[in-house]
């Protein structure tokens, strides 16, 4: 059996992995847009960002370990068009892959502002070359506007505070990570922003970007207010980038919907931030952007690829890492649900708590006690993790 | 078997100990990986291959 994987990412290249680890013996292709080696994306908004690693600590594995998986890599090649019944991918160049399972793995493409393509000095971060030229531009004393609250916003002025840049965060949400993980965390988190100089601009609707000579030179807000900027970063979400699967005849959602064993159609299957599929312990689709799942998700695929019938059925976690604030949410934290602190203290800047709703808890969360809450995961009312 | 972690590298996600909690385990205080068996016996042996796997730091290492 030959398998293609158009996506290098972590959750392409750790299905490819998983595949060989689970004894597939056929030809094994990964497509991937973009020239690099495999990278390694959390780092970017941080380490990679702050300058404290070069690029190359970033890739997820090293040339040797590429060579072992006897996989062929072709690079730089955007794939087009799917064939799904013929299960044979075009490329940009014209070329035809063809395989006898297809897995889907090309990831998110970040949104952007209306204008923002006109201007210099507005970035977005979602891959290596965008990390590398942001930040080329982050010098201390330049005023930085990031505009999105969420995990990437939050972690990019974090990085830019520590690099000595005048930064100001604006967002639509009432607080850093407030949509993602409810007031009362959210609002220790906008405290520790405001607490290390962040200016804040929250609940708030972005109109535009102000520009002069081509080049961006602030951030209107609704309220009339602009913001003076050097440099501005969007990070206002991202959307799965199925652009090139229009046609295809795959359900295309919010991602490539698939069923819960990850397949999208008879020998299609998707995996990573792109796949949208249907978790059997909660009764509903779900599309996760997290790294963790990248990995995780990639196992069942390449075990289904061979003909397992796993559904996949995880416990969804992520982390962030602000200043000295490592934040770990396993479960499905909402900013509905009610929030106890059940060991340390917030005073302290370290605890862990469960989420709550209707009796039942549906996230457990640890602010610099990743450990403590790794042990209260197992209340989380979805299956516990499972080995292959 | 022969299992080495890197410390370093480690981002205290814990994966490999929900994966393989008897080869390893998680410091206190600041979650970073302790491992418990550097040998581990062969019927731990997939687990840990899916630990390292799974680690999103790429900070277990497993030898023959």
């Amino acid at each position: 059996m030959d398998v293609l994987i158009v996506g290098a990412s972590a959750a392409g290249l750790s299905t490819a992995e998983a595949l060989r680890r689970l004894g597939h013996d056929g030809r094994l292709t990964l497509l991937d847009a973009e020239p690099h080696l495999p990278y390694d994306r959390p780092p970017l908004s941080k380490q990679v960002l702050a300058g404290a690693w070069e690029p190359e600590r970033a890739r997820l594995r090293g040339q040797a370990q590429l060579d072992a998986l006897e996989a062929e890599f072709v690079r730089g090649e955007r794939a087009v068009s799917l064939d799904v019944a013929g299960r044979a991918v075009t490329t940009a160049s014209g070329r035809v892959l063809r395989a006898d399972a297809v897995v889907l793995a090309t990831g998110l493409t970040p949104c952007r502002l209306p204008g923002q393509g006109g201007l210099a000095g507005v970035h977005v971060l979602r891959g290596l070359d965008h990390a590398l030229t942001l930040r080329a531009h982050l010098t201390a004393g330049t005023r930085l506007v990031v505009v999105g609250e969420g995990v990437l916003g939050g972690e990019i002025a974090a990085t830019a505070r520590g690099l000595g840049l005048e930064v100001t965060l604006a967002g639509l949400g009432p607080a850093v990570l407030g949509d993602q993980l409810g007031p009362f965390v959210s609002g220790l988190l906008t405290r520790t922003h405001a607490g290390r100089g962040v200016r804040l601009r929250l609940g708030v609707a972005v109109e535009g970007l102000e520009g002069e000579g081509g080049r961006v030179t602030g951030v209107r807000l609704a309220t009339g207010e602009t913001l003076p900027a050097d440099v501005v970063v969007v990070a206002v979400g991202s959307r799965p980038a199925t652009g090139w699967l229009d046609g295809s005849g795959l359900a295309l959602g919010d991602g490539v919907e698939c069923d819960s064993r990850c397949r999208a159609a008879e020998g299609v299957y998707a995996v990573g931030d792109v796949a949208s599929f249907h978790h059997e312990e909660l009764g509903r689709r779900l599309r996760l952007e997290n790294r963790t799942n990248a990995t995780e998700q990639a196992q069942t695929v390449a075990a289904n690829v061979l003909g397992a019938d796993r559904p996949y059925t995880p416990i969804p976690y992520f982390w962030t890492d602000q200043y000295d604030v490592k934040i770990q949410a396993h479960g499905l934290p909402s900013p509905a649900a009610e929030v106890t602190v059940t060991e340390g203290d917030p005073e302290q800047h370290r605890f862990a708590a469960l989420y709550r709703e209707g009796g039942q808890v549906t996230a457990v969360l640890g602010w610099n006690m990743p450990k403590q809450a790794r042990l209260l995961r197992q209340q989380v009312l979805v299956q516990p993790l499972t080995t292959a | 078997m022969k299992v080495t972690i890197d410390e370093d590298k480690c981002c205290g996600a814990g994966q490999c100990v929900l994966i393989a909690p008897e080869v390893f385990d998680q410091r206190d205080e600041d979650g970073i990986v302790v491992l418990l068996d550097a040998e581990p016996g062969a019927d731990r042996h997939a687990a840990v291959h899916e630990a390292a796997a799974v680690c999103p730091a790429f900070a277990i290492e497993v030898s023959e």
